[in-house]
């Protein structure tokens, strides 16, 4: 017992050794002044997509559910906290400030449209949860394109009618424009804010997994008729576990928000592909593995950019390679021959 | 094991990072060195260059566009560097996806920048320009879109365009419809998930009242509801409108054209710059087309020599039509020639340094390309010409006076 325990702790704290072994190793090459423009720019979206990556793991792979809405809870994050920074941007306030609390608003906000999402689907069994997020994600999508958000002395004015009907007085400006999204958003992401930021998520998680609610959440999704006999609340876990990744999708939103100075619900970022995307990282990196998730996560997002220089083939390697690495994880044979190269590779190990 | 597996991975993962960023690292220093020996040497000077960039989409649904900039760039190119170059330097270019998303677009942005970049022919589309604009702002890197023509666009002080903006495009539709008695009662279809769109449409109806043109419908759609019309059609029919406005871009407008005609509604459809191409896409009966006008700078059946000589190479080069970014494009490049000329810069001036120059050189500047005669710059980024209009008779595009 209290060997599975250390192994456990063991496999904690490898997991942020070695996102801070990577985060030096990428800081010693950028003070040296060696990576790539390209690479520079790749930094933060690994960041991003790693924080989705393993906040929608804790909903898949821990509470058993299925969410096929998370860019739209990205997409609040997003919008909210870029919303926030650019009401706040004129103000004395220090950058950092401003961006902790479009931070936390962009947080609050997804997780509370998670928590009101979660209060009927998850009292259901069934898959309803991915049919309902995956609407929800298309709507708030549809809702913040038709949206006209300004402001001016007499406060602030909404419309999602068009443009026109909103009669902005003098000095005023634009939040949301419709589909113009936001314009000019502060650039307050970078590679640090996003490192801290995933290391801040993944202690949140790891430490939520493996505490008294986090198991009793992990049996409910292994037998729900068990775990309630015991009078474990089965809704209410299944809620606090779902409100938790919407508000760490949330940051990946800020995050993203702040990284670009523009910023459109589109199709491509905040659509259902996206939300498909995250979900392949997931599956990819194993379901219930937090530090898979983050390996997928980086390799599919810098596999498209490292191929750049094969122009039409890219996308067809790509694809090819998502096959290719989907067998790897999960064909049986695949898993056998994995496990005898590595039991080969290892062995003294294991006698020892 | 799978943590040995992961282990294992991440150290790949790490060594493949460092294993790009190395590279070209190595490549800068020896550019660095390369340019360092020129300058010492003076006598190999003939080693420099000038180094373009063209960015746009060459993939996915916006493909027609992207490949048009590129090509029409690459036509200028060639032709410049034929005639000696710029200032007596010839000019490399290279072109990067950006898939009409912003993201991407960095991404493409910063790999052109890493091949050493000093003037970007790009963005073509909206979105992507304003994203790379104010990440270039920080470089004073100078960006020439040929067509990214949201307002916004501009803003940076380091970006210019080629092309009218949306609202110029809007207004100047309303006044071409107005002056030419197309039609008095107007409807409209547009793409309200769409900057371009929504951004001409907005100011097309605020236009329109002025030129004693009547709104009799306003429909809308969005980027996931692009596929059936028959809703917004039937308004337009049983509203009784004469001239159809569609302001968004070719692929959703020959789905709007195939689907008007099975409803047997055949009003005058009128387009912006954005319908361009529509004669390109594939599985789609030309025939259709047949009537629709669309508002462009450039024809391509146009007499003058310019034009006749771009098209001639053009079709040489890549066996199609010319569409009006190609023209955008060309004249983008020639804009950079003849600011470059007027501030006599060379290409071993830095980066940023070369961007203050040409955002002053612009505004002096006055050039006759393809897409307008005269064509001025103002502070702002914008460009100052004559609009005209276009009309496919017989499946080509011809100047509709």
């Amino acid at each position: 017992m209290k060997n599975v325990q250390k192994n456990k702790i063991k496999d904690i704290f490898l997991n942020y050794g070695v996102i801070l072994i990577l985060y030096f190793v990428v800081q010693l090459f950028l003070k040296s002044g060696s990576v790539s423009s390209l690479m520079k720019g790749l930094l933060v979206p690994l960041c991003i997509y790693s924080i989705l990556a393993i906040s929608l793991n804790l909903v898949v792979g821990i509470s058993g559910e299925l969410s096929l809405g998370h860019a739209g809870f990205m997409c609040v994050g997003a919008f909210f906290s870029a919303s926030c920074s650019m009401l706040l941007k004129g103000s004395s306030l220090p950058p950092m400030l401003i961006f902790f609390i479009a931070l936390c608003i962009g947080a609050i906000s997804a997780g509370f449209f998670g928590f009101l999402i979660g209060i009927p689907v998850l009292r259901l069994k069934g898959d309803y949860l991915a049919i309902v997020t995956l609407a929800f994600g298309e709507i708030i999508k549809n809702i913040i394109n038709a949206l006209y958000f300004g402001v001016d002395k007499n406060g602030w004015h909404f419309s999602l009618k068009d443009g026109t009907a909103v009669a902005l007085g003098e000095g005023g400006k634009w939040i949301i424009k419709g589909a113009q999204g936001i314009t000019g958003t502060p650039k307050y992401s970078n590679f640090t804010v996003g490192i801290i930021l995933l290391l801040l998520s993944m202690l949140f998680i790891q430490h939520f997994i493996h505490s008294r609610t986090g198991r009793a959440v992990m049996a409910i999704r292994d037998n729900r008729i068990a775990a309630e006999s015991i009078a474990l609340p089965a809704s209410k876990l299944k809620l606090l576990c779902f409100t938790i990744s919407a508000a760490i999708a949330g940051i990946a939103g800020v995050l993203y928000a702040h990284n670009l100075s523009s910023l459109q619900a589109l199709p491509k970022n905040f659509g259902y592909n996206q939300s498909i995307m995250i979900l392949v990282f997931v599956v990819l990196g194993g379901i219930g593995n937090m530090r898979g998730s983050i390996l997928a996560a980086v390799v599919l997002t810098l596999l498209p950019e490292l191929l750049r220089s094969l122009n039409d083939y890219r996308m067809l390697i790509y694809a090819v390679v998502l096959i290719v690495m989907m067998l790897f994880t999960s064909a049986p044979g695949f898993i056998a021959f994995r496990e005898n190269i590595l039991h080969r590779l290892f062995r003294k190990e294991v006698n020892a | 094991m799978k943590k040995q597996l992961s282990m294992v991975l991440a150290a790949l993962m790490a060594a493949s990072l460092v294993a790009c960023g190395g590279a070209s690292g190595e490549k800068k220093a020896t550019e660095a060195e390369s340019k360092a020996n020129a300058e010492s040497s003076g006598a190999e000077k003939s080693g420099l260059t000038w180094k373009i960039g063209g960015q746009g989409p060459l993939t996915g649904g916006a493909a027609v566009y992207g490949n048009a900039v590129v090509n029409g760039a690459e036509i200028a190119i060639d032709e410049i560097n034929a005639n000696g170059g710029i200032n007596g330097y010839q000019i490399e270019y290279k072109k990067a996806d950006d898939e009409h998303d912003q993201e991407k677009a960095i991404n493409a942005y910063n790999s052109l920048k890493d091949w050493g970049m000093q003037f970007l022919v790009g963005p073509t589309t909206s979105a992507p320009a304003i994203a790379v604009g104010t990440e270039a702002e920080g470089d004073n890197m100078f960006l020439l879109s040929p067509s990214g023509s949201a307002v916004e666009v501009t803003a940076p002080k380091n970006v210019f365009r080629v092309c009218f903006s949306d609202p110029a495009q809007g207004t100047k539709s309303a006044e071409y419809i107005g002056s030419h008695n197309l039609g008095k009662k107007i409807g409209i279809i547009y793409d309200s998930s769409d900057v371009y769109s929504s951004g001409i449409h907005d100011s097309f109806v605020a236009e329109a009242p002025k030129q004693g043109l009547e709104v009799v419908a306003d429909e809308q759609f969005t980027a996931d509801s692009n596929k059936d019309f028959s809703t917004q059609l039937q308004k337009m029919k049983d509203s009784g409108a004469e001239l159809v406005f569609l302001p968004f871009y070719y692929s959703e407008a020959a789905l709007v054209l195939t689907q008007a005609n099975t409803m047997g509604f055949k009003p005058t459809f009128f387009g912006c710059d954005g319908m361009d191409g529509i004669l390109n896409v594939e599985n789609f009966d030309v025939s259709l087309a047949e009537g629709l006008m669309l508002l462009t700078p450039f024809a391509a059946d146009a007499k003058d020599d310019l034009t006749v000589n771009f098209v001639k190479n053009y079709k040489e080069k890549y066996k199609e039509t010319p569409i009006q970014f190609a023209a955008d494009a060309y004249d983008a490049v020639y804009a950079i020639k003849a600011a470059v000329e007027k501030a006599g810069l060379t290409p071993d001036q830095s980066v940023s340094d070369l961007g203050t120059a040409m955002e002053k050189a612009m505004t002096e500047i006055s050039l006759d390309g393809l897409t307008g005669t005269g064509m001025k710059w103002n502070e702002a980024g914008d460009v100052d010409k004559e609009p005209k209009a276009v009309i496919i008779k017989d499946g080509a595009y011809v100047s509709a006076e």
